[in-house]
């Protein structure tokens, strides 16, 4: 299934029904974007399609509706990177009662399995990574924080993510990390690139 | 170059384009809040449109012009003055060497675009000159005793204008419902109430104040996965008071969006200032 939904004037979202699809169609607009396309968006289940002008949005809609999915390029190639945490997060309490796990119980079932970059997103530098293990699904909390520190270990949905600066947010941190996520003196200043597999340990 | 003397809440360089094209990276657009706004200052003292300006949230804004200066000020319409004489906004004005200029606070409207004939030449990042107080790209905001530089005189010249009419807002902002409109029991209340800005506002955006938007059947406990927004997306988190994003809105969010602010609009929404109401009508 793909769904097209209205963003606006100048955007389309896409629906899709697994990331694996999001992934695929998000190949193939990538490579060959629809007249008028200024920026996409991979996301969980969507791909955000935003243009230059309200004129390019029907074209692009049709466009969309009508591609093929995409081959997604493989990026096993892409390295490990290896992230120590300071397992000390605010909301690590409530993830356990939600996992019906330990403290202890969490903190392993995150660092035993080896997470891959899906997409990046929300803010420079930050990677939304999905892992193996389904009992680390939790839901976004309630409300979400007005700030949340530089180098915050967090989980939601399906994905963990290390915020790279102080941001609001509403992901359920377990822990905190020095690694640093996005320099602008480096090339790529992002180290979370899409394919990048992480792998946790405790500080 | 001019020396900044004092900033009232924020001032930002901000320029028209700011980032598009790496929101698949988490870089936002960014740029000017009031698009038009800093277009027209750019234009009044003969600049590229897209070339980079400050923007002065609520005015108190001051600085001194150690070489003469062309500048036009728009937007929030701030009352001004060059050594303690009132000078009229919305044209180019001369500034001699070693005056300063002032702004006071602003009657209507939020934010005061200043435009210097060559440019505001910070250093852009990543293709913009523009401060997104979000991702922290760009120059850091100013601060009392910046020294900006100026960038070289443009080709065009300043044009012949008496004074250019600031565009006049009727607090109506023009939406489209939607991508998640069907989260909402009643989404038409987006468009039947009045709202107010709250104190809760910033370049990413600002949260209202009015009736709850209760979520629909089914949808009570939903989560909705992160997905990409807009400027002008006007996001429901399960509170039920709506955020409208601006210009430094994060790339993804993960509450429902129950409509849009068409682009244009955003401009006239970068305007609005806590206490005042808000209405929407469909696009």
């Amino acid at each position: 299934m793909r769904t097209v939904r209205p963003c606006g004037d100048t955007g389309l979202l896409v629906e899709l029904d697994s990331l694996d699809d999001v992934l695929a169609l998000h190949a193939t607009l990538a490579a060959d974007p629809p007249s008028g396309t200024v920026d996409l968006v991979p996301a969980a289940r969507t791909v955000l399609v935003r243009v230059a002008s309200a004129a390019d949005l029907p074209g692009v809609a049709a466009d969309v509706r009508s591609r093929e999915a995409g081959e997604v390029a493989d990026r096993s190639g892409s390295g490990t990177v290896e992230i120590a945490v300071t397992y000390d997060g605010e909301d690590l309490d409530d993830v356990a009662e939600h996992t019906g796990l330990s403290r202890d119980d969490v903190v392993a079932a995150h660092t035993d399995q080896l997470w891959t970059v899906a997409f990046a997103g929300f803010t420079p530098g930050f990677g939304y990574l999905v892992g193996s293990d389904e009992r680390l699904h939790v839901p976004r909390r309630a409300s979400s924080r007005t700030r949340v520190p530089a180098g915050a270990v967090g989980l939601a949905g399906e994905f963990s993510g290390v915020y790279p600066r102080e941001s609001p947010g509403g992901w359920q941190l377990i822990g905190r990390t020095d690694h640093v996520l996005w320099d602008l003196d480096r090339d790529p200043p992002a180290v979370l690139l899409p394919g990048t597999r992480i792998r946790f340990c405790v500080a | 170059m001019i020396r900044v003397l004092a900033t009232g809440p924020q001032v930002t360089v901000q320029d028209l384009h700011g980032r598009p094209g790496r929101a698949d990276l988490g870089v936002g657009v960014s740029g000017a809040a009031d698009r038009r706004a800093l277009a027209l200052a750019n234009r009044l003292v003969g600049n590229d449109v897209d070339a980079a300006g400050l923007e002065v949230t609520f005015g108190g804004f001051a600085a001194s012009f150690p070489t003469t200066a062309v500048v036009a000020l728009t937007g929030a319409p701030s009352p001004v003055t060059i050594d303690g004489r009132a000078t009229d906004p919305h044209r180019p004005v001369v500034v001699p060497a070693g005056s300063q200029v002032r702004l006071g606070t602003p009657p209507t409207g939020l934010r005061t675009y200043v435009a210097v004939r060559g440019g505001i030449a910070v250093d852009p990042v990543l293709g913009s000159r523009s401060t997104d107080v979000v991702s922290g790209l760009g120059p850091a905001v100013v601060a009392e005793g910046d020294e900006l530089p100026i960038g070289p005189r443009p080709a065009a010249a300043v044009p012949w204008i008496d004074l250019a009419a600031p565009p006049r807002s009727d607090g109506v902002l023009r939406v489209v419902l939607g991508p998640r409109d069907d989260w909402f029991t009643d989404p038409g209340v987006l468009l039947r109430s009045t709202w107010t800005v709250t104190e809760d506002a910033n370049r990413v955006g600002f949260r209202l104040d009015g009736p709850e938007l209760a979520r629909a059947e089914g949808f009570a406990d939903a989560e909705l996965p992160s997905e990409g927004v807009i400027r002008g997306s006007i996001q429901v988190p399960p509170s039920g008071r709506p955020t409208v994003f601006l210009a430094d809105h994060p790339v993804t969010g993960g509450y429902p969006v129950i409509g849009v602010v068409v682009d244009a609009d955003t401009d006239v929404a970068g305007q609005l200032r806590p206490g005042e109401a808000v209405r929407f009508r469909r696009a």
